[in-house]
């Protein structure tokens, strides 16, 4: 039974997210009084990457690749959606465990991107891990003070804690601040330093080509679902599939929404950014939680 | 012509519809891009997306006037495209050379050095005509005729030959690794 339901985590994720990176697009087009692009087209870019003949870097990089696809399957299939209907795994969705997991992924995309032997994929490399220690201090703060107010870091607990109000209620500052780190985790607007295409040929990517482009979008797809649901489930209370996947939805499109007026951060006005506002409330969050001041 | 498989057919329906273009910009020509793709022509709308490398890139863009010197890179570039891969020839200086058909430094014929897909003539072309060449590259490719990466591959004894005559060596370097 389990089996099934992490099968159909992954199914929920890929065509979910595909859809809405689709939609996205159009939202980002209308926004600039453009038409766009159908909602599928992203379905089209995945299926003609993946029809191409790529070249391959090595070994390191071919290894690095399927690392990073295979982290961050192994995430998305532990992820609760919403309820404990929908856990696939209840003794495992601890926080731990998923952040363990979710570096997996970051890390074997960093370790072959750097094996393709490209200057632009060592700065984007690094550009993305300073960017990773940027958001998670905050996140890693904010999360702390959420499990010891709940006592438990079983997020499907969490979610079960929250019946009576949601997260976000219980503690504004933290769900605040869980919002700004996750659109670091996103790499949207403000904070797409990692991959920006403009300066830097879009960083980690540049050597890939067909096949391995697919693949990395396949692991983009199911990371952008693991951070969308974590936020879901600690912060918005899960609730029911179908309210999940409305929360799922009003979320990403309010990232695109900020993310598409926004212009780019350069990296440490970035680090500036996270280790100052964002870093202060989470430590004000941790002290209410401590003395007690929730609502 | 070799008939295609039906994955083949489906391969390509999928590419004409999804395209990500490098432009290389070389000459003039690359000054019509930015409306073709911004808000007032709006090419997303076709699928046809910018990429910053040549490696991600589907069709490679030559923007107007080569001459020796970016001919070189525009081979490198070329080379460094995955298959399948296509290539536009935009305004009149790749066709036949254009007004500098008798520069000591430029090329004349692009068609000699790399294979061209389409050809957008005009001087240079407006933002119009470059989404008619990109709606008939779309056609080719489905219908499966745009198959310039093959005839590279098949004569490439014979492009090698033009490319080594104009510019005395092509060798791609691999720095990092060398
Ligand atoms: S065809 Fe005309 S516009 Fe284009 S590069 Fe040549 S001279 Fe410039």
């Amino acid at each position: 039974m389990a089996a099934y339901k992490a099968l159909f985590n992954l199914v929920v994720a890929f065509f979910l997210v595909l859809s809405l990176e689709g939609i996205a697009r159009k939202i980002m087009a209308r926004i600039q009084r453009r038409i766009g692009p159908p909602w599928y087209q992203n379905f089209i870019d995945l299926f003609k990457a993946l029809s191409k003949h790529p070249f391959s870097n090595g070994w390191i990089f071919d290894f690095g690749v399927l690392m990073a696809l295979g982290g961050a399957l192994a995430t998305a299939m532990i992820i609760p959606m919403g309820s404990i209907t929908w856990t696939p795994f209840p003794n495992s969705d601890n926080f731990f465990v998923i952040m363990y997991l979710f570096a997996v992924g970051a890390l074997g995309m960093a370790m072959g991107m750097v094996g393709s032997g490209n200057p632009w994929a060592s700065i984007g490399v690094s550009r993305a891990l300073t960017q990773m220690l940027g958001y998670e201090l905050p996140y890693l703060i904010v999360m702390s003070s959420v499990i010891f107010f709940y006592k438990t870091a079983s997020i499907h607990k969490l979610i079960e804690l929250q019946r009576g109000g949601w997260n976000l209620l219980v503690m504004p500052l933290g769900g605040i601040v869980a919002f700004i780190s996750l659109m670091g985790m996103l790499g949207k607007k403000p904070f797409d330093i990692m991959i920006a295409p403009a300066e830097i040929a879009s960083g980690p990517m540049v050597e890939l080509s067909g096949k391995y482009m697919g693949l990395l979008h396949i692991m983009h797809v199911f990371s952008v679902f693991v951070e969308i649901s974590l936020f879901v489930d600690v912060f918005l209370g899960g609730g029911s599939f179908g309210w999940y996947l409305v929360k799922f939805v009003v979320v990403w499109v309010l990232a695109v929404m900020i993310s598409s007026v926004l212009p780019r951060f350069r990296i440490e006005q970035m680090l500036k950014f996270y280790w100052g506002v964002p870093l202060g409330l989470a430590f004000l969050n941790a002290l209410f939680v401590l003395l007690g001041w929730t609502l | 012509m070799k008939e295609r498989t039906i994955w083949e057919q489906i391969a390509d329906s999928f590419r004409s519809r999804s395209i990500w273009m490098l432009h290389y910009c070389t000459g003039c020509g690359a000054m019509e891009l930015p409306p073709t793709m911004t808000s007032r022509f709006d090419m997303e709308r076709f699928g046809v997306a910018p990429m910053a490398t040549p490696r991600q890139a589907d069709i490679l863009l030559i923007t107007g006037y080569l001459n020796t010197k970016t001919l070189r890179r525009v081979i490198y570039t070329y080379e460094q495209m995955a298959d399948p891969k296509y290539v536009i020839g935009f305004g009149s200086c790749t066709i036949n050379g254009g007004i500098y058909f008798d520069s000591y430094s430029t090329i004349n014929r692009l068609d000699y050095y790399v294979p061209v897909d389409v050809y957008i003539a005009g001087c240079m072309p407006r933002p119009e005509a470059i989404l008619e060449a990109f709606n008939y590259l779309m056609e080719k490719i489905r219908k499966g005729e745009a198959d310039g990466w093959k005839r590279y591959r098949e004569n490439y004894e014979w492009y090698k030959q033009n490319q080594i005559r104009s510019l005395g060596e092509v060798y791609v370097h691999d720095e990092f690794h060398e």
